[in-house]
């Protein structure tokens, strides 16, 4: 199904992420930058548009804007902003603000976990806008209703005679788009009779990122949204949730040849509402442009729609002519320069980023960084770190950390003293493993790992018990052990059985093993 | 009425207690009530609402409270400036009746001075015309010749001025919207610096050009109400952060010894004749008073008119977009939302608004940017540094306000590129940024006014109002 | 194709002004198309002037004020009441504006 250099095809990938910034109010004005409200309820002139409003820029989204811009180790620079001229009803001015030529951050890059490192073109600032939900007849059915969102069109390109962003070129326009936000319903309604507009969102900040068309496959993809989200939260820019519509996707679909070096012809795809619907989207669409080039048609440079319940995309009805934004600087607002105090600032403020934290932590546990992925992940390598600290072994401490913790709830608040307690205990052969994770399930949150043994009536296991009962088991089955001393060593395992029969389980296989290999050497 | 008109003794009598506010404001109404119908300087008389604003005044004043520096003074509004609640139609079909849900900055302060807001005054729809014509509501009238325009767009503002209706006023000024029709109805206008004053609730034409300024029948009113409306507004961004350095008021005395004024070449000698000689005989009396008068060439303002009819419809055509029907204002609807845009903005707008607007969609697009916008903007760049060429060697600059006096109505409504010629001396001054004013001096051939524009360098509004109270001084 | 700066007025045709009208969503009669083509040509022809001037180096100006750098503080300042800024729509529903169905959104 997808596509492969087997096939003789390869993808070419770039995403755009808009990430809602995580400030208190919108980009240009005092109201607040909430999810939820009811419609229209945080609204002013400057978000409405209203005649003789004006545009003031808000500090804190500039912070964050920097933020991420650092974090993708961008050039974080002087810029302007521009509008970016159409109409339609969601957008209180009929233009957006936005960045066009001197965008904040430019040419970065993003490292994902399998080493890759992916480019990222610029990531600038801009105002979102408001929220359009389709109307049937006399009913509203706004709960369900897809929300319609117009398309991206030709980036006004004859003015430097360079191509428009992530080097696909200029893109034509197919007419406004549909594209389910906030996790409205799927698909689209035919026949609508009218819409109806809520403004809340409208000027809220937005940082888009557009990366290089460096992406490979759609797990790749997979891996650069999930990456990027991480840094996102991490540095407290964005929540960055697809579901509330505060990080939103398109993708920039391609194929060419395996080693021909030209681009071909992408199209963009609109209404991806999960990273699960940008994997079959990006796989699908991939196979279908493969397969129509194959066949000796040509791939139709257009935006086009993911129709998550038929699993397919789709052209959108398209214009005759592509968009004309005519961006131009925005006079309302006066230049941004950060200056290198500020910039750095932001830089030395930073928390350590997760390619940083899996570098640190897999050096600390003497692995690869790819496999403490897991662990960073779920924010438990400073909980790892403390059991490695304080003498538990690297494998069990990560082992324990992905599959006891990191799914819990509480994951966030595990106490380190109780999880490196637990595993020593695990670790010096006083709770079988099966006993240690579920210690560990109470001890979460805090707890003393032996007090919470002994009630649960695993016995922490004298060493001298256990020895017992060892020399009990081979002295009642001297054939046996002679066998095990003579080089069997499979049967140990019947000693062990022998073992645990007599203690109820509660010896442990490892120790047990250990104390018989030792009694075969002395 | 009795006492006098101007603000600043209005100001002065009904602070002191010496007058009362509703009776300054009274024998404005009845001066409205005689003369309005022949002139339509208002779109809205707010005689109501004035008249508790009055009364508030005086019982204030009764009160031992001082209500400020414009206290009881009638002051009328341009129709494109918001008003809270009370309708602000900028000349158009779009807005009628459209009622701000907040005031403009300006308004604010007037109030807070103690201004009485009487009335919304005519103008060209969306500031865009140079004879007030352009209004969706019929042309406001000349004064001084009922039969000729009161120049545009603040024509309205300007004419309520020149017929006593209020001893001032605001208008706002892009290409020469204030300073022109002052001209040509022989009344005081100002446009600041830009930054100077704040833009919030200025309804935009053209973003980087637009400033509100002053109208009034005295170089003092000007200055008293500039110092009033003025400053920094953390809402608007582009507006300047450092306060005026003192009180535009307390400058008007000092003279003009020793100033160094310049004529400039190129705005100057292709006026008319009559009006040329107004400025020379400015010339002759500055010089009698003190200051050293040259002839200065400003290269650029030649180009600046060319480049302004690029520039301001380009921001024009980007500002007005947002009368798509939606949230305002008149719909005309249709079967889908493209098609209500459409026959909203058509039915809504007039001819030279949509002329301006397709003019400035040409100019900003795809494969005309550079050649037109972008060029136009380079222009900018050499006019600003022309002007501090100038500005090095002169305090003040002079030229006419306007090429010729008030003209008839309709004799340029069907040829818009000499209607858009009227505003050539004026231009300038919004391209760079720079203050500006018109003073009346005198009359032209036709027995009409005339009159003088000086120009200062940014935020040199100081030396400005020194040169224009020695002119209105030697009349 | 960008014109030549020398070549801006000729270029001016009634498809022009069809084009841009229909980005400004304005409807234009066949008059109209005729009158404005002609009044525009005639200001972008007297434009041409911009033309003799060689500009490569002169960096261009949006504002003519040197500010940089105006922001604010990130802190909630009172809105509109929703009843006020519905008081002046044309159409309202369900505290929502009420626009005619937008083409395109349905296949």
């Amino acid at each position: 199904m997808t596509v492969s250099a087997v096939d003789g095809w390869e993808t070419v990938i770039g995403l755009e992420v808009h990430c809602e910034l995580a400030t208190a109010t919108k980009l240009f004005c005092g109201c607040p930058n909430a999810f939820g409200s009811e419609p229209n309820t945080n609204v002013c002139p400057v978000c409405l548009g209203l005649p003789g409003s004006l545009p003031v820029l808000n500090r804190q989204a500039v912070e964050l804007a920097m933020r991420i811009g650092t974090a993708l180790h961008c050039d974080v620079r002087r810029s302007i902003f521009a509008r970016k001229n159409y109409f339609y009803p969601d957008m209180p001015k009929d233009y957006q603000v936005s960045q066009y030529d001197l965008p904040l951050n430019v040419a970065g890059h993003l490292d994902l976990p399998d080493g890759s490192r992916v480019g990222i073109e610029r990531a600038h600032v801009e105002e979102d806008t408001g929220k359009t939900t389709h109307c049937h007849g006399v009913q509203a059915r706004s709960h369900h209703g897809v929300e319609a969102r117009s398309g991206h069109g030709v980036q006004a390109r004859s003015r430097h005679g360079v191509e428009a962003r992530s080097g696909h070129g200029v893109q034509a326009r197919s007419g406004h788009g549909v594209q389910a936000r906030s996790g409205g319903g799927s698909g689209r309604i035919a026949g609508a009779s009218y819409a109806l507009v809520d403004y809340n969102r409208a000027g809220v900040p937005l940082v888009e990122i557009v990366s290089a068309p460096e992406l490979r496959s759609p797990e790749q993809a997979r891996a650069y949204v999930s990456e990027l989200r991480d840094v996102l939260v991490a540095i407290g820019a964005s929540d960055a949730r697809m579901e509330e519509g505060s990080m939103r996707i398109d993708a920039n679909v391609s194929v060419r040849r395996t080693g021909v070096r030209r681009l071909g012809t992408r199209a963009e795809i609109k209404n991806l509402n999960s990273v699960r619907s940008l994997v079959r989207a990006i796989a699908y669409e991939a196979r279908r442009q493969a397969d129509l080039l194959e066949a000796g048609g040509t791939v139709v440079q257009e935006t086009r729609h993911w129709d998550e319940d038929g699993g397919r995309t789709s052209t959108l009805r398209s214009k005759e002519e592509a968009e004309d934004y005519r961006y131009f600087p925005e006079p309302d607002l006066v230049p941004l320069e950060p200056g290198p105090a500020w910039v750095e600032a932001v830089r030395v403020g930073l928390p350590a980023l997760p390619v940083e934290r899996r570098a640190a932590l897999a050096a600390a546990a003497g692995v690869e960084p790819a496999e403490v992925a897991l662990v960073v992940g779920a924010g438990l390598d400073d909980l790892v770190t403390a059991a490695l600290d304080a003498g538990v072994h690297a494998r069990l401490a990560l082992n324990r950390a992905a599959n006891e913790v990191a799914g819990r709830i509480d994951a966030a608040a595990a106490d380190p003293a109780a999880f490196a307690g637990t595993l020593l205990l695990e670790q010096g052969g006083r709770l079988t493993p099966t006993q240690s994770k579920q210690v560990l399930a109470r001890v979460v949150s805090g707890g003393d790992p032996a007090a919470v043994a002994a009630s649960l009536g695993f016995e922490a296991l004298e060493a001298d018990t256990l020895a017992i009962a060892v020399d009990e088991a081979v002295a009642a089955n001297p054939g046996e052990w002679e066998r095990y001393r003579a080089g069997e060593d499979k049967l140990a395992g019947f000693f062990v059985g022998r073992v645990m029969a007599a203690t109820r389980g509660q010896a442990d296989g490892k120790a047990v093993t250990a104390l018989l290999r030792q009694r075969r050497e002395s | 009425m009795t006492g006098s008109a101007a603000a600043t003794d209005v100001a002065a009598d009904v602070r002191a207690g010496r007058r009362r506010a509703v009776d300054v404001l009274e024998g404005h109404l009845a001066g409205i009530e005689a003369r309005e119908p022949d002139i339509h300087a208002f779109n809205l008389v707010l005689a109501e609402s004035a008249r508790a604003e009055a009364e508030a005044i005086d019982a204030r004043v009764a009160g031992g409270e001082d209500p400020g520096p414009l206290a009881g003074v009638p002051v009328v509004l341009k129709d494109n400036i918001c008003t809270r609640g009370v309708p602000t139609t900028c000349g158009s079909r779009i807005l009628e009746g459209w009622r701000p849900p907040y005031d403009a900055t300006v308004v604010t302060r007037l109030r807070v001075a103690g201004a009485v807001l009487l009335g919304k005054t005519n103008c060209d729809e969306f500031a865009m015309g140079s004879s007030t014509e352009n209004s969706a509501f019929g042309p406001t009238r000349n004064p001084h010749d009922p039969t000729r325009v009161p120049g545009g767009s603040s024509g309205g503002s300007a004419a309520a001025v020149a017929a006593g209706f209020a001893p001032a006023g605001l208008g706002s000024d892009t290409g020469g919207s204030i300073r022109q029709p002052a001209s040509l109805c022989g009344v005081v206008g100002v446009k600041p610096t830009y930054g100077r004053v704040s833009r919030y609730g200025l309804v935009a034409y053209a973003s980087s050009l637009d400033q509100i300024g002053p109208l009034a029948t005295t170089v003092a009113d000007a200055a008293l109400v500039l110092d009033v409306i003025g400053g920094h507004d953390p809402a608007d961004s582009t507006s300047i952060p450092d306060p005026p350095a003192e009180p535009l008021s307390s400058v008007l005395g000092r003279g003009v010894e020793g100033l160094r004024v310049g004529v400039v070449h190129e705005l100057t000698w292709d006026a008319n004749p009559d009006v040329v000689a107004r400025v020379v005989a400015a010339s002759a009396a500055l010089e009698s008073a003190g200051a050293k008068v040259e002839e200065v060439a400003v290269p650029a303002a030649s180009y600046a008119l060319s480049a302004y009819y690029l520039i301001a419809p380009a921001e024009a055509s980007s500002n007005l977009a947002r009368y798509d029907g939606v949230r305002y204002g008149l719909r005309v609807d249709g079967p889908d939302v493209d098609a209500m845009f459409s026959a909203t903005r058509t039915a809504g707008f007039g001819a030279e608004v949509k002329r301006r607007i397709m003019l400035g969609t040409y100019a900003l697009s795809a494969g005309y940017y550079d050649a037109y916008y972008g060029q136009a903007q380079r222009v900018r760049t050499l006019l600003i540094r022309d002007f501090e060429a100038a500005f090095d060697r002169f305090d003040v600059l002079l030229s006419p306000t306007s090429p010729t006096t008030a003209f008839p109505l309709g004799a340029k409504a069907d040829d818009p590129l000499a209607m858009y010629l009227m505003d050539v001396a004026t231009i300038p001054a919004n391209m760079a940024g720079i203050p500006a004013m018109s003073v009346p001096y005198g009359r032209g051939d036709d027995g009409l006014p005339v009159g003088v524009q000086i120009l200062a360098p940014a935020l040199g509004e100081a030396a400005m109002f020194r040169v224009a109270a020695v002119l209105e001084a030697s009349r | 194709m960008p014109p030549t700066i020398a070549g801006m007025a000729e270029r001016l045709t009634r498809h022009d002004v069809l084009k841009v009208a229909r980005l400004a969503h304005l409807h234009v009669t066949e008059e109209e198309v005729d009158r404005f083509t002609g009044q525009l040509s005639a200001v972008l022809e007297h434009a041409a002037d911009l033309a003799a001037l060689d500009l490569g180096d002169v960096p261009p100006t949006s504002r003519p004020v040197p500010l940089v750098n105006v922001l604010r503080d990130d802190v909630v300042r009172p809105g509109l009441e929703r009843d006020e800024v519905l008081a002046a729509a044309p159409a309202a529903e369900d505290g929502r504006f009420r626009v005619p169905p937008i083409l395109g959104e349905g296949l």
